[in-house]
Formats: structure tokens, C-alpha cells, sequence
């Protein structure tokens, strides 16, 4: 099978995710699949400009004094570190340096776990101060805006975990490459959608 | 269709040159990291210092969009022109980009209230 | 060797279909599903006009009304229409580009098993306490107080087969993209390709809005969430923005392939090349980005102001410029043609004057002033389906005689179509035509009965019996099709005598791997240039003959569904839920089910699918049981 041979760091491509014909169409297929993301994030986003602050008569909260903006800001410096680290694996798949490629996506993991740390106490703080989910539009939105950011999260930690799991023995060849170089853009995409919440939620929250 | 993938070999020379080529091109990824980093940064300080919301508010949303093409065009090889249909890629995801600011646009201008 | 192996039993043949990635085999499954919910949705429409024959008739209760008109709307755009040109996309698409299937078997057959248990399960609402009444747009205040669990299952239902359509989307933008075979460049695409690529992407960027949008209802109804309840700071408004940004490309979804298969049909029959091939690939690709530029033109009467509604309505009539240059383009390539009046043709013909009439009217529409008037009249329910019947369920009706001998290397009656044609095309206008006079008459849409000598009643009665004429029109096709099953001769090669496209070039019955060699394409109508220049194989062949690499077929997509569909019942009777009688048993059904998903994905990426080569040993031998010694294109 042509797709399992082994390869040595002077005959493995340079674009090695993008050498077989279903690497192609992995490529095409999620990039297509990462625009429609963009419009499913841009629902969510725009539902939240809409209700952000809104509530019952006499809400107590609003955005300016909700957020912790420190907390924000060290959730995305680590976020933006995990995608620095994907970049890595890429560049050791390039170089066809199979525990480069498992090291670095293993960081990105560990990264983007405590990310998800960050945000589970970030809610848990929310909810206890009286920010539930039911209370207010305000809340619904928040929560289903970053909860879904939140959620991609996880199905990334899985998926990479999934992913280095099930090839630690056998090595780099033309049928795994797509599937990590997929998973590293989906990884960045999270990222992109971040830089976005950090921006338009927490920062413009903040300054209202 | 291309199921057989000739193999090409990299001569010792060749091979230090594309070694060479990796290394420069994680180099300027490790800039563009510290390019988005500190922008995030003045972002946060420019809120954290209490501008004026007319002076913040275009300035983080223009840093935003700069770390967006940074992460897309450098991190996500949108800008390697060789790659697979790179072309019809990037029309799709501008696309979506153009129908999401269009949602925006319409959810702050024309939401009835 | 899976799907070679020739086994004749019945649960070898059901196997075998549940089990399929081929994109013929799925294609078939798709008109199979498709017409089963359109003789449904068909079916609640005839009760909902015999209801409405005779002013103050008691044949059905407002309430059953309400859940005809929710059920016969969201079936038909999507559980009929959108699967039946699914399953001309799925058919037709591969073939015409040169391609042994789509880009992902695999998800071809998850995306219809999606549709499919996602319809199955909007349709169990009938038998589960009532079916969904708010309408197909389903606008959030009044959804969301409706008793029962009729929108819960509006919101499921949906949401599964929505993700199956997503799915199938991409599939087609990645097999068009990727897939072409040598020389097959864009702009030498057949236009139904094209059509399916814009409609794909419109898929794309149409249903991520929807999504969002059951998402909201969905934790309003079930899990407490404000975004819809004005007394917590929710604003219904938004429900209605993000189901048009989804609901306006919809309707561009389902006509743009209508649109692709007439203008497969017409330069065959008029044995004329396409007149304007690069104007019409621009007006489709124009009217697909407009389309996402007009949805506020539903929402003129919400009370957006002045400027918005100038802004849409600006827009919505630009859409009548590509579209127009698409009617004037089908006109010429009649002009001047030998033309030959089948019944696919006729078809053809009828559409053109039907739906110029429903995009006048949506001109109309389209002047807000004018809108005051027209809004949630019967005006609005003769436009849409003036549109829809006229240009859709025509252009499905027309290709599927078009295209049933390349499904099933069967020709349908000639006589016995055109008869079905008048029957139908007679009865459709007699429905709707008269629905326009209603509207402007005042009529409102949307209601189960009105008083008589209202200057209503004649006009209700002859709409009835329209309906009627339309059912007799279904009827004949239906036996049509079982006459053909029993008694039809095979087609064999070119059954119509003037195939232009790589489709019709493929020897009849396609194997399973369509192309033995992967074809050459040398300009637009690949075959139509081999035809004239004498080549009596049809193509010209880009590769010697070679192994071929196969997918392996899979249950997984339809365990990965089952779970799906099971744990939508968890979540319907979810104890947080709007209606009071959840049950114990929601939870652990949720966490079954959703298990049964996660587990075949894990165990579809832990278990490699390399998929398999077929030599050409055995492609000559196929070919051989197919065509005897010398058949085929050897």
C-alpha cells in the first residue's frame, strides 16, 4: 500500500499532507469546512452583540464589571502559545521528525488543556457570583458564545490526543500526515475564533 | 488518479538546503508569534490604561483582524501559493468572512428594539 | 470486493444498501427517501385544500391544520426537494466530471443517513403527541410557547438532517474541486455541475445560521436559556434574522439545481450547444452571492425602518438581472434549434413561462411598500409555489425522466409522461393561479377556514380540485414507474440520442468504479465533440488501464446516526424541558445514544480504511459479465 511506505527524512515531501489524493481532499474539505465554522461563530457572536446586556429589569450584571480581564488575557497568551507549539509539530513533519512532530503536539495539548481549566473555573466563578445560564439573556448568550468556543476546545484536545495515541508506533507515512496537518489548522482556527473573543467579549465588555 | 507518488530523493546538498529553507521558514513563524503576542499586549494595555472608547475600540478591533490575516496567512499556510487549490480556499474563507461581517453589520445596525 | 460481489438474496441486497459508499447506490437511496417524503408532505397538502374546498368545512381541526401547513412546509424543502436534487447531484455530478466517486464515500452515505433518521424522526412526532404548529419558519415567540413536543422535534429532527446536508455540501464542493478528470476545467464544467458547486457553497455558508439558530431554541425550550423571552432581556427578533440568513440562500439551494438540470435538458433537445455557457456560470454564481445578501426582504413588515428596508429591497431586485439573463440564455438556445418535444422537454418548456410568472411576482414582493399589502396573504403562498412547484418539483419531475435510464437503465413511457405533464402542469396552475387573486382579495395565509360570500368561495373550490388534478399527475407517474420496473427493455448506451456530457458517454449498466480508464476531456460537451468526431467509444481515455482503488463499504455512518436518532428522544424528554412530562429514562437515553455516536467515530479512526485496488483482471472480467465479449467500450 502506497500510502503506508516508509520514508527517510531525504525522500519524504515537503508538502507530504498534500501528496495522495485523499490527503487533497482532507485539505480542500476542511479549509471548506473551517468557512462554514466562521459563519456559525458569526451567528453566535452577532446573537451575543444583541443581547449583550440585556436582562430582566434591574440586572445586577454588565459587562464592565463582570469580566476579569486579567484572567481573560492569560487564557489567551496560553492559547496563542498552544498554536505557536502546533507550528512546531508542523515544522518537525516537515522535517520528518516523527517524536518532534508527538512532543510538540503533546505540548499543544497540555496547553490547550489548561486553557479549558482556565475557562471551566472562569465560568464556575461566574455562576457562583449569580450569572447562571437561565438568568438573563445576557448570560445565555455569553455562555453559549464561548461555551461553544470551549467545546471545540475539547473536541480538539480529544482529537490530538486520539490522534498521537493511535500513531505512537508506527511512525509518519502519507496516510497520517493529512490527519495531523488537519488537526493542527483546526487547532489555529480555535485560536482565530479566540483572538475574536478576547477582542469583541472581554476587551470591548470591558470598555463597554 | 495520482495514487502512485514518484518518490524524489534529496541529494546530501539538496537536503542541507531544504533543512536550511525549515528552519528559516520556523524562524519567521517564531516572528510572527512575537509580532501577535505583542499586539494582544497593547490591546490589553490600551484598555487596562482607560483610553477614550473612540480611540480603543477601532484600534483593538484593527489589532484583532492584523492577528486573524497573521494566523491565517503565516500559521495556516494560506500564503504558500503552491499549495493544494490554495486559490479556491482562500475565496471561500474570505467569503465567510465577508457573510459574517455582513451578520455583525446587520445585528448591531438592524436588530428591532 | 464487498460491493462486487454479486449476492442475489434479500437481506444480502439490504445489506448491501445500508452498508453502501458508492455514490449511484446512495444516489438511488436519496430518491428513494426523498419521494417517500414528498408523497407525505404531498399528501398533507391534498387534506389541508380539501379543508379549505368549502368556506366553515370541519374536515380537519385548526389545530391538525396548523400542523399540516408546519409539516407539508418543512418536509418539502427539506426532506423532499433537497434529497430528490441530492440524488441527481449524488447520480450525475461524478459522472459528469469524470470522477469513480465523490471526494468522501464515507460521508456521502453519513449525510444520507442523517436526512434520513433526522426525517424519520420529525415525522414519529405525529404519532408522539402532535406534530410541530408554529410554521416552517417556526418564529421563536410563538414556538416557544407551544405546549407539547411538537417543535422539540422541529428543532431535532432538524438539527440531525441539517448536519447530514452540511456534510453532503462539502462533499460535493471537495469531489467538484478535486476530482475533475484531465482537461475537465472549470469553465468546461456542465452547468448542472456548476449548479452544484454554487448551491454547495451556499450550503456552506446557508446552514451554519440554522444551526445557530436551533441551538438558541433548542436550550430556550429544553434547557432554560433567555434568548428569546423579551421578559429576561431575549429578543425574538433575532430567531427571524438568523433563520432567513439561512432561509433565503435555501430557496437558491433548491432552485439553483433545478436550474443546472434545465439547462442539461434543453441544448440536448434542442441539440444545441448552451447559448451563453460563460454568462450563465456568472449569473449562477451571482444570484448565489446575492442570495445572501436579501433575507431582511421577509422581515419588511418586522419594522427594520426606512433604510433597511430600501437597502433589501435595492438587492433583492438586483437578483432579477442574473436571473433574467439565465430565462433569455434558455430561450436561446431553443431559438433556432432542432428541437425535439420528450417529455423531459416539456418540462422544460412549461417551466420557463411558470416561473418567469413566480419571479414577477417576487419583483413585486420585493417593493416594501408594496409588501405591506401582500405580506401573509395568499398572494405570498401563490408566489412561492409558483417558484417552487414551477421551477423545482417541475425541473425534478422533467429530469427524472431525463435521467431514470441512467439510474436504472430503464426508459419511463413517453406517452404515459407527457400525459402526466399536462395533467400536473394543468392542475398546478389551476391551484396556485387563482391563490393570487385570493391574496389580493384579502385572504390571509396561514388560516384553517374563512366565512363565505367573502367573493372567496369559487375561487377556494377550483383551487381544490387543482390539487386534485396535481395528486392524479404524481399517481400516473408512480405507475409509470412500476410499468417500467415490470415490463422496461434496458436502454443501454445514449438512450436520448443526443447526450452531450461525460455521463451519457459511460457504457449502461455503470459499474460500480463508472470510469475503467479516467476520461480526457477535450471542451465542453465532452461527448457531443467525441460524437462529432466519429470516436464510437464516446471519450478519449487520459490513463492506461490500470488497477483502480476502491473504498470499502461500512456500517459505521448508520450505527454513527442510529445513536443520533436515539439520543434525540433523550433529549426531547430532557427534564429541564418547556413541556411538563419528562421522563426518567431522557438522560441515560441521551448518554446511550450519544455514546453509540462517539463510539463508532473512535472506533471509524482507530480502525484503518485503506479501502481497496481492484486489478485489471478483474475489471475485465466485470466488464465481461456486463457486456458480453465484445460490449462495452473495449
Amino acid at each position: 500500500m502506497d500510502t503506508l511506505k516508509k520514508y527517510t527524512p531525504e525522500t519524504w515531501p515537503a508538502h507530504a499532507e498534500q501528496v495522495t489524493l485523499e490527503g487533497k481532499n482532507k485539505f480542500v474539505g476542511f479549509w471548506l469546512f473551517l468557512a462554514c465554522e466562521i459563519v456559525l461563530f458569526a451567528s453566535l457572536f452577532a446573537t451575543y452583540l444583541a443581547l449583550k446586556n440585556k436582562g430582566p429589569a434591574g440586572m445586577e450584571f454588565s459587562t464592565q464589571e463582570l469580566y476579569e480581564l486579567p484572567l481573560a488575557f492569560a487564557m489567551t497568551m496560553i492559547l496563542l502559545t498552544s498554536s505557536l507549539t502546533s507550528v512546531y509539530a508542523m515544522y518537525h513533519m516537515k522535517n520528518y521528525n516523527f517524536k518532534g512532530v508527538q512532543l510538540w503536539m503533546g505540548i499543544t495539548v497540555l496547553l490547550g488543556f489548561s486553557f479549558l481549566c482556565l475557562e471551566i473555573y472562569e465560568f464556575n466563578h461566574y455562576v457562583s457570583l449569580g450569572f447562571t445560564f437561565g438568568s438573563s439573556a445576557f448570560a445565555s448568550a455569553f455562555y453559549t458564545l464561548v461555551g461553544t468556543h470551549g467545546f471545540h476546545v475539547t473536541v480538539g484536545l480529544v482529537w490530538i490526543t486520539a490522534l498521537i495515541l493511535r500513531n505512537a508506533k508506527r511512525g509518519l507515512n502519507l496516510y497520517n500526515a493529512p490527519k495531523y496537518f488537519v488537526a493542527s489548522l483546526y487547532w489555529h482556527f480555535i485560536d482565530v475564533v479566540w483572538v475574536f473573543i478576547f477582542t469583541v467579549v472581554y476587551l470591548m465588555g470591558v470598555v463597554g | 488518479m495520482a495514487h502512485d507518488t514518484p518518490v524524489v530523493t534529496r541529494s546530501a546538498e539538496q537536503q542541507k538546503y531544504y533543512r536550511a529553507n525549515t528552519k528559516a521558514y520556523m524562524q519567521r513563524q517564531v516572528t510572527n508569534f512575537a509580532i501577535m503576542i505583542f499586539l494582544t499586549l497593547i490591546a490589553f494595555a490600551a484598555v487596562m490604561a482607560d483610553f477614550s472608547k473612540n480611540l480603543i475600540l477601532p484600534l483593538i478591533l484593527l489589532l484583532a483582524g492584523i492577528q486573524v490575516v497573521l494566523q491565517l496567512y503565516a500559521f495556516m499556510h494560506m500564503e504558500e501559493k503552491d499549495a493544494h487549490e490554495i486559490g479556491v480556499v482562500t475565496m471561500f474563507m474570505w467569503t465567510g468572512a465577508f457573510f459574517a461581517f455582513m451578520m455583525f453589520l446587520a445585528f448591531v445596525t438592524v436588530i428591532w428594539w | 470486493m464487498s460491493s462486487r460481489t454479486q449476492k442475489k438474496g434479500f437481506g444480502a441486497t439490504i445489506w448491501d444498501y445500508l452498508t453502501t459508499v458508492d455514490h449511484k447506490k446512495i444516489a438511488v437511496l436519496y430518491l428513494l427517501g426523498g419521494t417517500l417524503f414528498f408523497v407525505i408532505a404531498g399528501f398533507e397538502a391534498l387534506l389541508m385544500r380539501i379543508q379549505l374546498m368549502y368556506p366553515e368545512n370541519t374536515f380537519v381541526s385548526a389545530g391538525f391544520f396548523n400542523e399540516l401547513l408546519t409539516m407539508h412546509g418543512t418536509t418539502m424543502l427539506f426532506l423532499a426537494a433537497m434529497p430528490l436534487l441530492f440524488a441527481f447531484m449524488n447520480m450525475i455530478v461524478p459522472l459528469q466530471i469524470g470522477a469513480r466517486d465523490v471526494a468522501f464515500p464515507f460521508l456521502n452515505s453519513l449525510g444520507f443517513w442523517l436526512f434520513l433518521f433526522g426525517g424519520l424522526f420529525l415525522h414519529l412526532s405525529f404519532f408522539m403527541g402532535g406534530a410541530p404548529d408554529a410554521g416552517w419558519t417556526s418564529y421563536a415567540s410563538l414556538s416557544l410557547y407551544s405546549p407539547g413536543h411538537g417543535i422539540d422535534f422541529y428543532v431535532l429532527g432538524l438539527q440531525v438532517s441539517g448536519a447530514g446536508t452540511l456534510i453532503s455540501g462539502i462533499n460535493f464542493l471537495v469531489t467538484i474541486i478535486n476530482m475533475r478528470a484531465p482537461g475537465m476545467t472549470f469553465m468546461r464544467m456542465p452547468l448542472f455541475t456548476w449548479t452544484t458547486f454554487v448551491t454547495s457553497s451556499l450550503i456552506l455558508f446557508g446552514f451554519p445560521p440554522l444551526t445557530a439558530a436551533l441551538i438558541l431554541l433548542l436550550f430556550d425550550r429544553m434547557f432554560g436559556a433567555q434568548f428569546f423571552n423579551h421578559l429576561m432581556g431575549g429578543n425574538t427578533i433575532i430567531w427571524e434574522h438568523l433563520f432567513w440568513i439561512f432561509g433565503h440562500p435555501e430557496v437558491y439551494i433548491l432552485i439553483l439545481p433545478a436550474f443546472g438540470l434545465f439547462s442539461e435538458i434543453i441544448p440536448t433537445f434542442s441539440r444545441k450547444r448552451l447559448f451563453g455557457y460563460s454568462s450563465m456560470v456568472f449569473a449562477t454564481i451571482l444570484i448565489g452571492f446575492l442570495g445572501f445578501m436579501v433575507w431582511a426582504h421577509h422581515m419588511f413588515t418586522v419594522g427594520l425602518g426606512p433604510t433597511a428596508n430600501a437597502i433589501f429591497a435595492v438587492a433583492t431586485m438586483a437578483i432579477a438581472v442574473p436571473t433574467g439573463m439565465k430565462v433569455f440564455n434558455w430561450l436561446l438556445t431553443v431559438w433556432g434549434g432542432s428541437i425535439k418535444v420528450t417529455t423531459p422537454m416539456l418540462y422544460a418548456l412549461g417551466f420557463i413561462p411558470s416561473f418567469v410568472a413566480g419571479g414577477v411576482t417576487g419583483i413585486m414582493q420585493a417593493t416594501a411598500p408594496l409588501d405591506y399589502q401582500l405580506h401573509d396573504s395568499y398572494f405570498i403562498v401563490a408566489h412561492f409555489h409558483y417558484v417552487i412547484v414551477g421551477g423545482i418539483v417541475l425541473g425534478i419531475l422533467g429530469s427524472t425522466h431525463f435521467y431514470w435510464p441512467l439510474f436504472f437503465n430503464r426508459m419511463l413511457n413517453e406517452t404515459l409522461g407527457k400525459i402526466t405533464f399536462w395533467v400536473f402542469f394543468i392542475g398546478f396552475h389551476m391551484t396556485f393561479f387563482l391563490q393570487h387573486f385570493l391574496g389580493l382579495m384579502g385572504m390571509p395565509r396561514r388560516v384553517f377556514t374563512y366565512m363565505p360570500n367573502q367573493g372567496w368561495d369559487t375561487f377556494n373550490f377550483i383551487s381544490t380540485i387543482g390539487a386534485f388534478l396535481m395528486t392524479a399527475g404524481v399517481i400516473l407517474l408512480v405507475i409509470n414507474v412500476i410499468i417500467t420496473t415490470v415490463k422496461g427493455e434496458p436502454a443501454g448506451n445514449d438512450p436520448w440520442e443526443d447526450g452531450r456530457t461525460l455521463e451519457w458517454a459511460i457504457p449502461q449498466p455503470i459499474p460500480f468504479y463508472n470510469f475503467r480508464q479516467t476520461p480526457l476531456v477535450r471542451g465542453l460537451d465532452p461527448y457531443w465533440i467525441e460524437k462529432q468526431d466519429g470516436n464510437k467509444e464516446g471519450m478519449l481515455y487520459a490513463e492506461p488501464l490500470g488497477d483502480i482503488h476502491m473504498p470499502n463499504n461500512s456500517i459505521v455512518p448508520f450505527v454513527m446516526t442510529l445513536g443520533l436518532f436515539i439520543a434525540s428522544f433523550g433529549a426531547l424528554y430532557s427534564p429541564l424541558g418547556v413541556a411538563d412530562d419528562s421522563r426518567v429514562w431522557a438522560i441515560p437515553v441521551l448518554v446511550i445514544g450519544l455514546a453509540i455516536t462517539f463510539g463508532s467515530m473512535i472506533y471509524r479512526s482507530l480502525k484503518d480504511d485503506h479501502g481497496y485496488y481492484l486489478t485489471v483482471a478483474e475489471i475485465e472480467e466485470i466488464e465481461e459479465q456486463l457486456y458480453g465479449k465484445k460490449g462495452g467500450n473495449k
